[in-house]
């Protein structure tokens, strides 16, 4: 009965009404009028059934809005409960060890299950994991806006291209140093920007990202310019996974007397790749619970007050920068080896936005959200192919669902909390 | 307390301060004692927090020195943020490469090595990190952070965040927020905010605090607590004490040597008492009216005049 009572019809029907006239408003010209030949036909019978349905579905939804378990379920929605942050509870779920190795378990397993199409789409969706956590430390731990990260990634890319092209080296000798050029690259765009501060950051980094992209394009006679470069793949031990030995070793299924199959050369980037970013989630959680993890996350909350620390905020940002363009180098590098062919039009602003949309998306500062962001944004427009049209609207759609609903990002951050006095952990 | 002696802690000498066209502070002159608890008011926007900012290295003072006694050296904290650089400097190399050097790594944050610890009159904690995560960051400069030992967790790494942590804890009992460690600073209350924001700077390992305003927005039972803090700070971890603020009451209680400023200009310096019966400070506050026709009749003018204070 009290139940009853709360839910005002009244505020549900004009709910209604006016979600059922905006309908009607789009969806008349839209697909009331339909075009044959030189003629327009009337059919403003359907458009007039979607307004209803709408308007219909808008009632309903705003009824159970007002019921008691649907605000408990809108106020969840929205993140009202407490603020973007919360300390996690000293005490451990019951099968919280348990997770991490099921998981790894079942990455591990996972190229097996797959076929090629999906691996792919799976090693795609590896990397921009990795370009999440690197962007991460850089947006969502020291709070700088950077527009222009997919600039490193092009650098780790361009390394094992180049680094192959001109000093025939292979992967695994190009591998660090893709990350430390990538690093190095950072703290060349650190050191002219670390004055500045938000929008004039963004536009700064946006820039050199551009940059970036057009030497690569225009330095024809170094880097092959929009003819691209090729890279190669990694080799295990020697072992090449192509059909025939390019790189002076021996092909993997002459090694092993089984016949080819290229789908031998993903499953071991997959796995390389898996192993990398599970070893780069590790450091990344070891980081925030260090003093530079810990001095980038008082950065974005305060600069000044880290100032008057005795905290040098220029290495604070510069160790940030560096530590994010080498995630985002040896991504770059997995991308060059994956395509086998790169050039610079894969590194174009979007890329650098997807990056950022996914560490927004996640929630700043949140390694489970940003990976978890990475997947669903990398893997749900292979899911959506069938739609191929509205995979574009859908994305956005989802965005700014998730903006009005959960700006926060996915997962909520949980700070680690601290034994009590004379508890060591 | 061996030290001290004649040298001060802090000697301020003809500090002035220029914004545009607004001479904030004008030729400013006073002394910090070591182990003393001094207090500095005026008026509002007479000048203090942009002395207060000139000691800690927020603002580059346009020109006069700060000389901070660190151990047996002197410290000049403005020339540590780095000066302007002019050609006469090409014919005195030295003096060239301590100011480049200076303008590329200077900075506040080597005042704050320095030893001087400073709060702030708008309360600036890392509201999104826990109390105890606010007193980790503070003790940043002290602990092991090669990041490799950190990825590795290595003995030395583990030792040193362990006695971090335990410091931490020390400063929240002292200040008594120890039931609040695993809580947002942001979400504390105003009071327990502004003991932390003290905790903070305390486990920075200062030899100097400057509070910037620490009573605003406390009730009278809260004053007290604070003022018996501070006493406590110098007594028991033998920091000097260097605060703005503007209840009379708690200044006159807690401090044993004062700086009144007024329009830029230090009008005078002494004990509290001294302070209560100075007419140019009567002057200052109630207007020149009450200092010719109540104060006149005392006689104490002479403390009001700047130079004579501070060439004693």
């Amino acid at each position: 009965m009290s139940l009853q009572q709360k839910i005002s019809l009244r505020k549900a029907l004009i709910d209604g009404f006016w979600s059922g006239l905006l309908a009607l408003v789009i969806f008349g010209p839209i697909s009331g009028l339909v075009l044959q030949g030189y003629e327009v036909r009337n059919e403003l019978i359907r458009p007039l059934l979607m307004a209803l349905l709408v308007g219909g579905g808008r009632f309903l939804v705003s009824c159970f809005a007002q019921s008691e378990k649907g605000k408990r379920y809108v106020d969840g929605l929205a993140g009202k409960r407490g603020a973007g942050v919360t300390v996690a509870s000293l005490k451990k779920g019951k099968y919280q060890y348990l997770v991490i190795p099921v998981l790894i378990l079942a990455g591990l397993c996972l190229p097996f299950v797959l076929g090629k199409y999906w691996l792919t789409v799976v090693i795609l969706a590896l990397i921009y994991v990795l370009l999440g956590l690197g962007l991460n430390i850089v947006v969502g731990l020291a709070g700088m806006l950077d527009l222009g990260y997919v600039a490193f990634y092009a650098v780790g890319a361009y390394t094992l291209a180049m680094g192959a092209q001109y000093f025939h080296l292979g992967f695994w000798t190009l591998l660090p140093i893709a990350g430390i050029g990538a690093a190095l690259f950072g703290a060349l765009l650190g050191f002219p920007v670390l004055r500045m501060h938000g929008d004039y950051l963004a536009i700064v980094t946006l820039g050199f990202g551009e940059i970036i992209r057009l030497v690569l394009n225009n330095l024809l006679d170094i880097t092959g310019g929009p003819n691209g470069a090729s890279a190669p793949p990694p080799t295990l031990f020697g072992l090449e996974f192509t059909r025939r030995a390019k790189q002076g070793g021996i092909p993997f299924h002459e090694y092993f007397h089984i016949s080819y199959s290229p789908t031998y050369k993903y499953i071991f980037i997959y796995l390389v790749l898996f192993t990398i970013v599970c070893l780069m989630i590790l450091f990344v959680t070891r980081l925030k619970q260090m003093p530079m993890g810990r001095a980038w996350e008082a950065l974005r909350e305060d600069e000044i007050a880290c100032r008057s620390l005795g905290i040098n905020h220029v290495t604070v940002k510069l160790s940030a920068f560096m530590m994010g363009a080498m995630v985002g180098g040896t991504a770059g590098m997995f991308f060059a080896t994956y395509q086998g062919f790169i050039n610079p039009s894969s590194f174009t602003f979007f890329e650098s936005a997807l990056i950022l949309a996914i560490v927004v998306l996640g929630g700043l500062g949140s390694t489970v959200g940003v990976i978890i962001a990475a997947l669903v944004l990398t893997i749900l427009p292979e899911v959506l192919r069938d739609f191929a049209e509205y995979r574009v609207l859908m994305f956005g759609i989802a965005m700014v669902l998730m903006m009005v609903w959960k700006p926060r990002g996915l997962i909520r951050i949980k700070r680690r909390a601290f034994n009590a006095k004379g508890v060591t952990s | 307390m061996t030290t001290e002696t004649e040298t001060p802690l802090l000697a301020v000498r003809n500090l002035s301060m220029r914004f545009g066209g607004i001479l904030a502070l004008n030729n400013i002159n006073f002394d910090i004692k070591q182990g003393s608890i001094s207090a500095m008011i005026g008026p509002n926007g007479a000048g203090k927090t942009t002395v207060f900012n000139c000691i800690t290295g927020f603002y580059q003072a346009t020109s006069g020195s700060i000389y901070y006694q660190d151990g047996d050296s002197t410290i000049n904290l403005v020339q540590v943020l780095g000066e302007k650089l002019h050609f006469k400097y090409v014919l005195n190399p030295r003096q060239l490469a301590s100011r480049l050097y200076y303008k590329m790594f200077g900075g506040s944050h080597l005042v704050a090595q320095a030893g001087v610890a400073r709060t702030f009159q708008n309360i600036r904690l890392f509201r999104e990190m826990t109390a105890i995560e606010n007193l980790l960051v503070a003790q940043h400069m002290q602990i092991v952070r090669n990041p490799i030992s950190g990825v590795f967790k290595t003995p030395a790494f583990r030792r040193s965040e362990q006695a971090a942590i335990d410091r931490a804890h020390t400063w929240l009992e002292v200040v008594g927020l120890e039931d609040d460690a695993n809580r947002l600073a942001g979400e504390l209350p105003y009071g327990h905010q502004r003991r932390l924001e003290i905790a903070r700077a305390m486990s920075t390992g200062p030899k100097m605090i400057c509070l910037d305003e620490p009573a605003a927005g406390l009730n009278p039972k809260e004053t007290e607590e604070l003022s018996n803090l501070i006493r406590l700070l110098r007594d028991q971890h033998h920091v000097t004490v260097l605060l703005i603020e503007h209840d009379m009451g708690m200044v006159m209680d807690v401090s044993e040597s004062i700086v009144v400023l007024d329009h830029g200009e230090v009008i005078a310096e002494g004990t509290p008492h001294e302070i209560e019966n100075n007419t140019a400070v009567l002057a200052a506050y109630l207007g020149e009216d009450y200092s010719t026709t109540v104060a006149a009749p005392d006689g104490t003018g002479a403390e009001g005049n700047p130079q004579e204070t501070n060439n004693s």
